[in-house]
């Protein structure tokens, strides 16, 4: 098992109070697997993958135990966290382009960053080599300053960085969101490369977009307003999604071939809850189509079926009775 | 009634302007009332350029916009200003079009300063009012509040509803759903259907292919500021003839099929201006020769209401 996450909660500091924006999260992500992580924008998603690498200010560790490969990761202490920051555990930001140190060029900043981590530049020149080849950049852009670079070339070149020192875990926050098709699906394909050559053990990929994730992950967690909603292989949540949110979500999506003057699809009424204060019980309630009195209890994030975890009480109500 | 010809826009760009930029390469097409056009492209196709031109943002460099016969390059004064009733555009970020020191119903306050400064407050209330509950926003919920206090698919809405108060007969719509979450993303697509259903015209621009079959019965293609392919939506989407256009339809993120094995060809910088086929570095039909690198190729008719500009079909 390569990371563990257990009742994790991370909650945002304001003048008003606490943000719940993570509130209890528990769920694994085993060797080899790619997970998708998809949500509404606020519903934690970002929180998520950003607490299990640099949880800094105004985010506040509340409670939760996170193991990866065995060794608990330190979360809630910044300074310690940078033991395995890098080198296990990496992220690609959202603005991979804005990423890099625009006043280095970018060998030497790669240079720099790998001695800030104890680790020679002349020791992994060679394997940097293979991966520049790898995703088809040219030797010579480690001669070039970040402004020289189209935006297309930034993003490999900090992929390739992020993976560098092969992390056991990678989170990859947003990466194809601002890209067109084109380069979607090449940013999405070598994700998926650099897993199968081992560059990463496992990865979760933060995004709002399920059809991107149904390319190329092997499961899903869905998150609603600071909860995990629903976790199962892709296939399973695409074509047999159990959790009502999720239903809704994947109906929303408009695919080719779908014309509004043949379907009319139709979004989810309604907005997401303020977690300032959120509501007590399960928190998709007040949108929810097939709510009863039971969703005031808060529905605890249980196994189905292997691989298929679920918070709704319409699901889990009758999966415990049968 | 908006009609494009041959329409041109070349920025000077590198160190004192001593290169050129061709971001739209004579490009011409039409809309007519109550229809949805898409323009589709990868990023740097030039479509948010064409929008610009449309609104007169920016000038064009060659060739012409006309508004129901007139050419809106000359307008000038009263009739320029009746032009922006007419026409109207709404952005890509709903953030960053709002001041976040105002309230967010001053987009409303400068449309009555500017064009219905006779209304008087009541009824100009009213036609706000009536105006949100257009775009499916409730007046109560939404007035009076600051940018942060909403949602972007409210805020994008909003705008759509300040675009309305105006009798706008032609909206250009810059990627207006691509910021927004999934399940309000459909919300706003829908409103703009229901408008089109009430006579407006609408220029969508996206990359997002599958949007834009939703709610378009016609689409151009742009490839590097020039058109690749043309026509009903149905056509271009059942049978893309161009190679660009294929290789677009492939990227396409579905949930019925994965993608096919095989990488799409990386996007390439060509070092100048061709004279030929534009996407020549990218082709990957085995047809492609000499000729395609020198002579450009004109838009052929493949079938009604389909063009595509590729000589080797």
């Amino acid at each position: 098992m390569s990371l563990q996450v257990d009742n994790l909660r991370v909650y945002y500091q304001t003048l008003r109070g606490d943000v719940k924006a993570l509130d209890g999260a528990t769920f694994a992500v085993a060797d080899d697997e790619i997970m998708g992580l998809a949500g509404e924008s606020g519903c934690g998603k970002t929180t998520l993958g950003h607490s299990l690498i640099r949880l800094a200010a105004p985010m506040r560790y509340v409670e939760g135990r996170v193991t990866l490969d065995g060794d608990e990761l330190p979360v809630w202490d910044s300074a310690r966290m940078n033991e395995f920051r890098f080198k296990r555990v990496s992220i690609i930001p959202q603005y991979a382009m804005n990423a890099l140190n625009p006043t280095r060029k970018i060998g030497r900043m790669i240079a720099e960053l790998l001695e800030s981590r104890g680790v020679t530049y002349k020791s992994i020149e060679p394997e940097l080599r293979r991966r520049l080849d790898l995703v088809k950049l040219v030797h010579s852009v480690l001669d070039l300053y970040p402004i020289e670079l189209s935006g297309g070339m930034k993003q490999r070149m900090v992929m390739v960085i992020s993976t560098l020192l092969d992390p056991s875990l990678l989170i990859a926050d947003e990466i194809t969101s601002a890209l067109d098709v084109s380069s979607q699906k090449a940013v999405a394909e070598m994700l998926v490369e650099f897993r199968n050559r081992g560059f990463v053990k496992s990865m979760i990929v933060v995004t709002h977009d399920i059809s991107v994730l149904y390319q190329i992950a092997d499961t899903i967690l869905i998150m609603y307003a600071g909860k995990l909603a629903e976790k199962a292989p892709t296939e399973t949540i695409i074509h047999a999604p159990r959790h009502p949110y999720t239903r809704l979500l994947i109906s929303s999506l408009p695919e080719i071939g779908v014309k509004y003057a043949d379907t009319r699809l139709t979004g989810i009424p309604g907005n997401p809850p303020l977690l300032l204060a959120p509501p007590i019980g399960c928190r998709f309630r007040e949108r929810c189509p097939v709510a009863f009195d039971k969703c005031r209890e808060e529905p605890p994030f249980i196994e189905i079926a292997p691989g298929h975890f679920i918070a709704c009480w319409q699901e889990s109500g009758t999966h415990a009775q049968a | 009634m908006l009609k494009l010809e041959n329409l041109s826009k070349v920025y000077k760009v590198g160190t004192f302007g001593g290169q050129e930029l061709r971001a739209v390469s004579e490009v011409s097409f039409e809309a007519a009332d109550g229809e949805v056009i898409s323009l589709i492209g990868e990023s740097g196709s030039g479509k948010s350029t064409i929008g610009k031109l449309i609104l007169r943002l920016i000038t064009p460099t060659g060739g012409r916009i006309t508004f129901d016969g007139v050419d809106v390059g000359g307008l000038k004064g009263a009739a320029f200003k009746e032009y922006y009733r007419r026409v109207q555009g709404v952005f890509q970020d709903p953030f960053s079009s709002y001041n976040p020191i105002f309230k967010a119903d001053r987009v409303f306050h400068n449309v009555r300063q500017e064009f219905f400064p006779r209304v008087p407050p009541a009824e100009w209330h009213d036609k706000v009012c009536r105006s949100l509950e257009a775009v499916g926003l409730n007046p109560e919920h939404v007035l009076n509040k600051f940018p942060h206090q909403l949602s972007g698919g409210q805020l994008q809405r909003f705008l759509i509803a300040r675009a309305l108060l105006l009798d706008i007969r032609f909206l250009v719509a810059d990627e207006i759903i691509s910021m927004l979450d999934a399940s309000t993303r459909i919300d706003v697509l829908n409103l703009l259907a229901d408008l089109k259903a009430r006579g407006l015209s609408i220029l969508f621009i996206t990359h997002d292919l599958s949007l834009a079959n939703y709610i378009s019965e016609r689409a151009v293609i742009l490839y590097r500021g020039c058109v690749a392919e043309m026509g009903a939506t149905g056509k271009i989407f059942e049978q893309p003839q161009h190679p660009y256009t294929r290789m677009l339809m492939a990227s396409v993120p579905r949930l019925d099929k994965k993608w096919s094995v095989g990488e799409p060809a990386p996007k390439v910088v060509p070092a100048k201006l061709t004279a030929g086929c534009v996407y020549f570095d990218r082709c990957p039909l085995p047809a492609k020769d000499a000729d395609c690198a020198v002579t450009r190729p004109p838009l052929i008719e493949v079938s009604p209401d389909h063009r595509v500009a590729c000589s080797k079909l």
